[in-house]
């Protein structure tokens, strides 16, 4: 049985070795298998592996594929890398840029400035290669493992059926030395947007394809070129209906043309083709080095489930949005986020199995529908699907030249901003009377400044499936234990923060809050009540309610 | 529901009703649909309130 490789590697960072279990007369059982290692399966077996769960990851190539997909990674992702201790080196290596220009046709319609808001460990967003990401997941999977995390990374190890068994799941995997068979208490598909678990379970994946297509070019400038960002609507070449060109890491740009549905490819990714429309965007006279192109079309569709008895699905595999807005990487670092800690506490014995992963569900397609719903919006802004919608399009870009007010209606494409689990099975109550809106149960929470550090240095668990009580200018015990899990309290004083007033008390004197160890807000109080407290704790971890 | 004022509210109605037909003088088809979807965009932001505009959208499927 040979392989053939789907893509080129960047870089071969798990060669293929055979395992111990392929010789072995029995399936060797593990008690959680992922399928598929890119981002988001390595982030998921790097959280698991730290909180000592057994995670075996297969992958039918050997490292991290070549050319930069996502760039864009917002502050809520960052946040989730630095729980899991491998921020830094993206935030070291990554763009942040603050000016964008909008352009339409021929001429700049305005620039903005984004003014991020103060008081966060983590910037709004960084642009960085997507391969730069995987590497810094995999560098901390090495380092974790070093440290006895229970980790393993197979490589040319490629899965070809799934069978779920009821009491566990029955994986056959085929490798260069030929087939064999693995178990796992769970299994998680994060096997891209073509999942095949996804087909061989039969599960659906609908919704919208759009009949676009995207040539991108990374391009290394010779000279120097501003750390901008520029969206051009109807780009006076005239072959597409929109262009985008921002910054990455090492003088590499990102060019993004929209070249409509009936684009030959093997035409448009011709060397000097590319070179023409670049040329076209950036001026004639700017040199510049051809790193990368490729051509994509994109699709808006989810699952109906997120999980079917013991196999459950995360990231593209459960998810595909279009790139504007870049929430495809973002949001499935977010069901790893959701996801892992569930399983951890599952695993221990300590929580139900089926209201924990319903409750993945529900939180994590509410946080897809979010995603499809902005991005499709943006679609629809930049690429009118009628002629009265057209119509409204460049109204709003002829009143936005002039006007501010009209600035805010321009969609080219939102940030993508954390989901808040509105309406989860998980939250409790919320009786903080005029509390801030953005930290009602369901919200992640927003990060303030402490004495010698950032509140999210010391809110979620990386190591464990930890709930935390963070009190704040209200009584509470040192300690609380219920449900078999035991939650440290943070007592904080609002009294010389202002951000922490505005964040958590608004015109509260005093707060209690119940926090997941996603670091999301399970329930909030006035003050201190054991019995309700133990009452949300039982709720956040699928227990009642 | 009720935040859209439905009463009538204009003082000067054939004033501003001429105002909207002059405006639209010696425009062509396209100039003056461009137009009004403007004036509709500056009005909506005028008005500034989703639930309002939701429902002014309602009245006008007649
Ligand atoms: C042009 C472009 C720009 C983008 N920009 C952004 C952006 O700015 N921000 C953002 O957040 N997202 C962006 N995205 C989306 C982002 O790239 C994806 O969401 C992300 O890669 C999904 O990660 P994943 O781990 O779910 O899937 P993948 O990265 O697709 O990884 C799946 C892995 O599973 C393996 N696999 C598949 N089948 C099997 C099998 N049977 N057995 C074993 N292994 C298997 C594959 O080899 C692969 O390693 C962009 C995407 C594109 C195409």
């Amino acid at each position: 049985m040979t392989f053939q490789d789907r893509y080129t590697l960047a870089y071969k960072t798990y060669p293929y070795e055979k395992s111990p279990d392929q010789d072995l007369p029995a399936p060797v059982r593990h008690p959680v298998v992922i399928v598929g290692g890119g981002p988001i399966g390595m982030a998921l077996a790097l959280d698991l592996g730290l909180k000592g769960v057994g995670v075996l990851v297969l992958d039918d190539h050997e490292g991290i594929g070549m050319g930069s997909r996502a760039v864009c990674y917002a502050k809520r992702t960052l946040e989730i890398a630095d729980r899991l201790g491998c921020a830094g080196p993206m935030v070291e290596k990554g763009v942040v840029w603050s000016l964008g220009k909008v352009f339409h046709r021929n001429e700049k319609i305005y620039e903005f400035n984004l003014l991020p808001e103060e008081g966060h460990k983590m910037p709004a967003f960084i642009n960085l290669q997507q391969p730069y990401l995987e590497m810094n997941i995999l560098d901390r999977v090495h380092a974790a493992r070093a440290e006895g995390a229970p980790i393993q990374v197979r490589g040319k190890n490629r899965v070809d059926a799934v069978a779920d068994k009821g009491d566990h799941v029955e994986i056959t995997v085929m490798t260069p030395d030929g087939q064999y068979t693995v178990q796992a208490d769970y299994l998680v598909a994060c096997d891209g947007a073509n999942s095949g678990v996804r087909a061989m379970l039969g599960m659906s994946f609908e919704g919208e394809v759009f009949k676009d297509s995207f040539l991108i070019a990374d391009v290394r400038m010779k000279a120097d070129f501003p750390t901008e960002r520029w969206f051009w609507f109807d780009p006076p070449s005239g072959s597409g209906a929109s262009q985008l060109l921002h910054k990455q890491p090492d003088d590499v740009w990102r060019i993004d043309f929209q070249i409509g549905w009936g684009a030959n490819r093997t035409e448009e990714l011709k060397e000097a083709n590319v070179r023409r429309r670049v040329a076209q965007m950036i001026g004639e006279d700017v040199e510049f080095d051809l790193v990368w192109s490729s051509i994509y079309t994109f699709q808006c569709k989810r699952m109906a489930e997120f999980h079917r008895g013991r196999v459950i699905f995360a990231g593209d595999a459960a998810h595909q949005v279009s790139p504007f807005g870049a929430r495809g990487a973002n949001s499935g670092l977010q069901d790893t986020d959701n996801l892992a800690w569930k399983l951890k506490l599952i695993l221990d014995g300590t929580a139900p199995a089926e209201p924990l992963l319903k409750s993945y569900d529900a939180e994590r397609i509410h946080g897809a529908d979010e995603n499809i719903r902005n991005s499709t919006r943006a679609t629809d802004f930049i690429t009118p699907k009628s002629e009265i919608s057209a119509l409204f399009r460049d109204a709003v870009l002829t009143l936005a030249a002039k006007h501010d007010f009209a600035r805010p209606l321009v969609n080219s494409g939102r940030l993508s901003v954390p989901c808040t689990y509105d309406g989860s099975p998980l939250n409790g109550p919320d009786t903080l009377a005029d509390g801030p809106e953005r930290t009602r149960p369901g919200s992640p929470c927003p990060d303030v400044p402490l004495e010698g550090g950032y509140l999210l240095d010391r809110l979620g668990d990386a190591r464990g499936a930890q709930f935390q009580i963070l009190a704040i200018d209200t009584e509470a015990p040192a300690r609380f234990t219920a449900h078999g899990l035991d939650c440290d309290v943070m007592r904080l004083s609002a009294a010389d923060s202002e951000m922490l007033r505005a964040r958590y008390l608004g015109a509260a004197p005093g707060a209690v809050y119940l926090i997941r160890p996603d670091q999301h807000v399970a329930a909030r109080w006035a003050g201190w009540d054991e019995s309700a407290v133990a009452a949300a704790l039982g709720r956040a971890i699928g227990k009642e309610g | 529901m009720g935040t859209l004022n439905t009463s009538r509210n204009l003082a000067a109605p054939d004033d501003v009703y001429d105002l909207l037909i002059h405006a639209h003088e010696g425009k062509t088809k396209a100039e003056s649909d461009a137009f009004n979807a403007r004036l509709i965009l500056i009005l909506m932001n005028h008005v500034g309130d989703r639930d309002a505009i939701a429902e002014a959208l309602a009245l006008a499927e007649v």
